[in-house]
């Protein structure tokens, strides 16, 4: 064999693979590393956030920490004194919201777990269409390289926010086309993905696999795949009427008489909420995109873990898809108080109510597993659970910001900023660690460390709760978000030492993250060997070896039963795989 | 051996962080409770206010039962169900009647919550009563320019009266604002009326207020706008219609 055929095939292995399993771990890579870079945005959001010029004692511990940023990140902090620029902030918060959504929490649930489980538990030797599922994947670097280089150019990165309002988003330089730009990028990457995976799921299923017979995790992917269709080529318009409005001069988002910077502009008949509609109409169902497949983790853990079929599998079901009908038809929830006309504001309230309905029939279906069953708590369980336990909050508080009359209060403050957290970290983020422990095993073959597991689960909860629900309390005191010093405000005079405890929980809880690498990284090399099928699962992923070589199965399996057969009377094994007779 | 030592001083050191985390979050808040700030809703000082403040502390009643309900079972469910030898889990895929019942207990305390917040947003959204005097409000980059109509009661004619950053409003009069914006969105947030309205370039907003008692209060931006969005401040004096008049007076004896 010569040099240049073993490269070749070196480049076909790990890097333009098409085996679906290998784009998988390409997304988890990807993704978690911008988690990362997301999450020390956040470190200096809340250094900020903690220690306002205000309060910054000249050679104290923090201001001597700033002086040192000051060199690292000069673009920052300009003044040279140690303290940080108000428009750096903006950029922090934007690129913050923005990595984290689009470039973090997407693609860990959606490119990660669509990717690797979707054939997998389905019985499928790979996806229906390998070849876009890997442009799928390729599209990703360059559309985060495209968003963050505006930490590079001039005037920096974006800074209207992850919701980009127009006409401040027009007005913005060339870091705000950087990220109209990749975020488009990163919506045809999405839809390419989506394209693959409904086709899959409708025509690859092994025999036997009907629809009703699908994992929830399979059931979840599938709507969230659907959603995204007819969800982002609305996002993908959007973002390109804004490009062309901030680049072309066209005036689709942009009023006549505007004076931008004492500047009268030459626009005309644009409509300035015509963005937002537009914008939500998109990303309220992404929100749903973000916790539906993390609904499906852990209705796929609790009963392995509970010893026990799924309580209520048919509603959970039709719950999903009660959430993606609803999911669009409550976008201008988050206008209530833009000056849409009011009559409008009582039809998006009682959208918004009614779907909360199905989010509770979820939370009791979850309860209901766990009754009567024979719990274990393992590392993946309890993710699992903290996922359950916070996506309650979450929802509940959900509730506050949907009743109009209190949302003219609530709204654009850190009460909000507490609510997605609590949906987004709370759920989505302690579902996507809940599926990478559980499947660990089965995409590298070893297991994690339970003890290590376990210690970063714990403190990672309870810093969590510390940095998150005094969010609420701050919201409710009137606390604005995206406020870069809040001192001068006479009612939040007394909320700096709340502000600081935050921020000292927030150090800890990044900080704590580090276990976390270290039990992957170490466990990768030197883990328990997991063998086939480590948690007595009965899905089909667990009727092959692990990691499972090209193809994914010897023969392809057919399926006789449901997903959670757990504790079938009279069997002496407490699970029935779905594949296996009897 | 040195797996073995591993093992034990990873017990050790695991159990003394879990504790010491669990300690950390009641040693805070007791801390908190003892210094004395109180961290709350700001006093309300709108006619409305009491209104809005009423359907706040209903969904807290109503979630927080809710929030101590589902947390409180998935506790005891926990204890009560944890792996045991010898015992098994029960067999069964779940049951049509509750899947109604707790599908229409919600459903009911769901409409019930839109039937009352309806009837707050009628009040405070719908038409406004009679205003006893108007103001123009527009933001711009970082300002909010306040205009009064003068004698004449038209607003855009010579004897407009306008300030920055400074609103003066008479106690126990309605008034109707008009919100308009230059430049970018920016929002006009009264923390202690607990109301806020966005100002949208290319459109007119209204919202009416009604001040309760005299009082100084601040005007907040609550819309990102820019570099200056954080210092965006107003600042509100709600007084007697005399001292009202009298300040109306001197501002405009300052502009003509
Ligand atoms: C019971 C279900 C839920 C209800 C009733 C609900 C309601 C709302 C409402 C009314 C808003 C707008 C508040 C405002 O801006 O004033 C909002 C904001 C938000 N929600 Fe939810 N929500 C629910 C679940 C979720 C879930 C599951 C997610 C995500 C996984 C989510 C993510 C968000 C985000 C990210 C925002 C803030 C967007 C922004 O302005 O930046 N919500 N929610
Ligand atoms: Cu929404
Ligand atoms: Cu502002």
């Amino acid at each position: 064999m010569s040099v240049e055929t073993t490269r070749s095939s070196f480049l076909r292995k790990y890097i333009f693979s098409t085996d679906h399993k290998t784009i998988g771990i390409q997304f988890l890579f990807t993704s978690l590393i911008m988690l990362g870079v997301g999450g020390l945005l956040a470190m200096l959001i809340r250094l900020q956030l903690g220690w306002p010029a205000h309060y910054l004692k000249e050679q104290s511990l923090v201001h001597r920490g700033f002086l040192i940023l000051e060199k690292l990140l000069p673009g920052g902090f300009p003044s040279g004194s140690g303290i940080m620029d108000s428009g750096y902030y903006n950029m922090l918060f934007t690129m913050h919201g923005s990595i984290m959504i689009f470039f973090a929490i997407i693609p860990l649930l959606v490119g990660v777990f669509g990717n690797y489980l979707i054939p997998l538990k389905i019985g499928a030797p790979d996806m229906a269409f390998p070849r876009l599922n890997m442009v799928s994947y390729w599209l990703l670097p360059p559309a985060i390289l495209t968003v963050c280089s505006g930490f590079f150019l001039q005037g920096g990165a974006a800074a209207a926010g992850w919701t980009a309002y127009a006409p401040l988003s027009t007005t913005l330089g060339p870091g705000q086309v950087c990220w109209i730009v990749g975020v488009i990028i990163l919506g045809t990457s999405s839809i390419l993905g989506a394209i693959n995976y409904v086709t899959t799921i409708i025509n690859l299923r092994a025999p036997g696999m009907t629809f009703f017979r699908l994992p929830l995790s399979i059931w979840a992917l599938f709507i969230t795949a659907i959603i995204t269709l007819m969800a982002t080529p609305v996002l993908a318009s959007a973002l390109i009427l804004l490009l062309l409005d901030s680049t072309a001069g066209t005036s689709f988002f942009l009023p006549a008489g505007l004076i931008i910077d004492g500047v009268l502009q030459p626009n005309s008949g644009g409509q300035v909420l015509l963005w937002q509609h537009l914008f939500w109409f998109y990303s309220h169902p992404a929100v749903y995109i973000m916790i539906l497949p993390a609904m499906g983790i852990a209705s796929e853990i609790l009963p392995v873990f509970a010893r026990k079929p799924l309580f209520g599998y048919h509603s959970m079901v039709y719950a999903i898809m009660a959430i993606a009908v609803l999911g669009f038809m409550v976008w201008a929830h988050h206008m209530f108080t833009s000056g849409m006309n009011p009559t409008l504001g009582t039809s998006f309230m009682l959208s918004t109510l009614v779907i909360a309905v199905p989010s509770a029939i979820k939370t009791f279906n979850w309860l209901g597993t766990l009754w009567r069953g024979s719990i274990r708590l393992t590392t993946a369980m309890c993710h699992a659970l903290a996922f359950v336990s916070m996506f309650v909050i979450g929802g509940l508080t959900g509730i506050f910001a949907a009743s109009t009359p209190v949302d003219l209060y609530l709204h654009d403050t850190y009460f909000i900023v507490g609510h997605l957290h609590y949906v987004l970290f709370g759920g989505s983020l302690f579902g996507i660690f809940a599926g990478i422990t559980f499947w660990f095993p089965k995409m590298f073959g070893r297991l994690l460390n339970e003890r290590l597991g376990k210690l970063h689960m714990i403190l990672t909860f309870i810093f969590f709760n510390a940095v998150m629900f005094p969010m609420f309390i701050l919201g409710i005191a009137g606390m604005p978000r995206r406020i870069y010093d809040y001192t001068q405000y006479a009612h939040l005079a007394h909320v700096g030492g709340l502000n600081r405890m935050m921020s000292v929980s927030a150090f800890i809880l990044g900080a704590v993250q580090v276990i976390f690498i270290i039990n992957f990284f170490w466990s990768l090399f030197r883990g328990k060997p997991a063998g086939e099928n480590p948690w007595q699962a009965n899905t089909l992923e667990w009727a092959t070896s692990s990691p499972p070589p090209h193809g994914n199965f010897k023969a392809i399996p057919t399926v006789y039963h449901g997903p959670y057969e757990y504790s079938v009377p009279g069997r002496k094994q407490d699970w029935l795989p779905q594949h296996v007779k009897g | 051996m040195i797996p073995q030592f591993t093992k034990i001083l990873l017990s050790g050191w695991t159990k003394g962080i879990m504790l010491g985390g669990c300690l950390f979050v009641p040693t805070t808040a007791w801390a908190f409770g003892h210094s004395g700030v109180r961290v709350w809703l700001p006093e309300n000082l709108s006619i409305y206010g009491k209104s809005i403040d009423g359907l706040f502390y209903l969904i807290l009643w109503i979630t927080g039962i809710i929030f101590a309900l589902v947390e409180g079972t998935l506790l005891v469910f926990l204890f009560r169900y944890r792996a045991r030898a010898g015992k098994t889990a029960t067999y069964t895929h779940g049951n049509n009647l509750v899947e109604v019942i707790w599908t229409v207990i919600p459903a009911i305390i769901l409409v019930f919550l839109g039937f009352q917040s309806q009837k707050v947003w009628s009040y405070v959204r719908g038409n406004p009563p009679p205003a006893d005097l108007e103001v123009q409000v527009t933001g711009e980059q970082f300002a909010w320019n306040i205009r009064y109509p003068g004698t004449d009661g038209r607003f855009d004619t010579e004897d407009d009266i306008t300030t920055i950053n400074q609103m003066h409003l008479p106690v126990n009069q309605t008034v109707l604002v008009h919100l308009k914006s230059k430049d970018v969105i920016h929002s006009f947030f009264l923390p202690h009326f607990r109301i806020k309205q966005d100002a949208v370039p290319g459109i007119t907003g209204h919202l009416w207020l009604e001040a309760t008692q005299p009082a100084n209060v601040e005007i907040v931006c609550a819309e990102l706008c820019g570099l200056g969005h954080y210092r965006m401040r107003g600042f509100l004096t709600i007084e007697s219609a005399q001292a009202f008049q009298d300040w109306l007076g001197s501002e405009y004896g300052d502009s003509h």
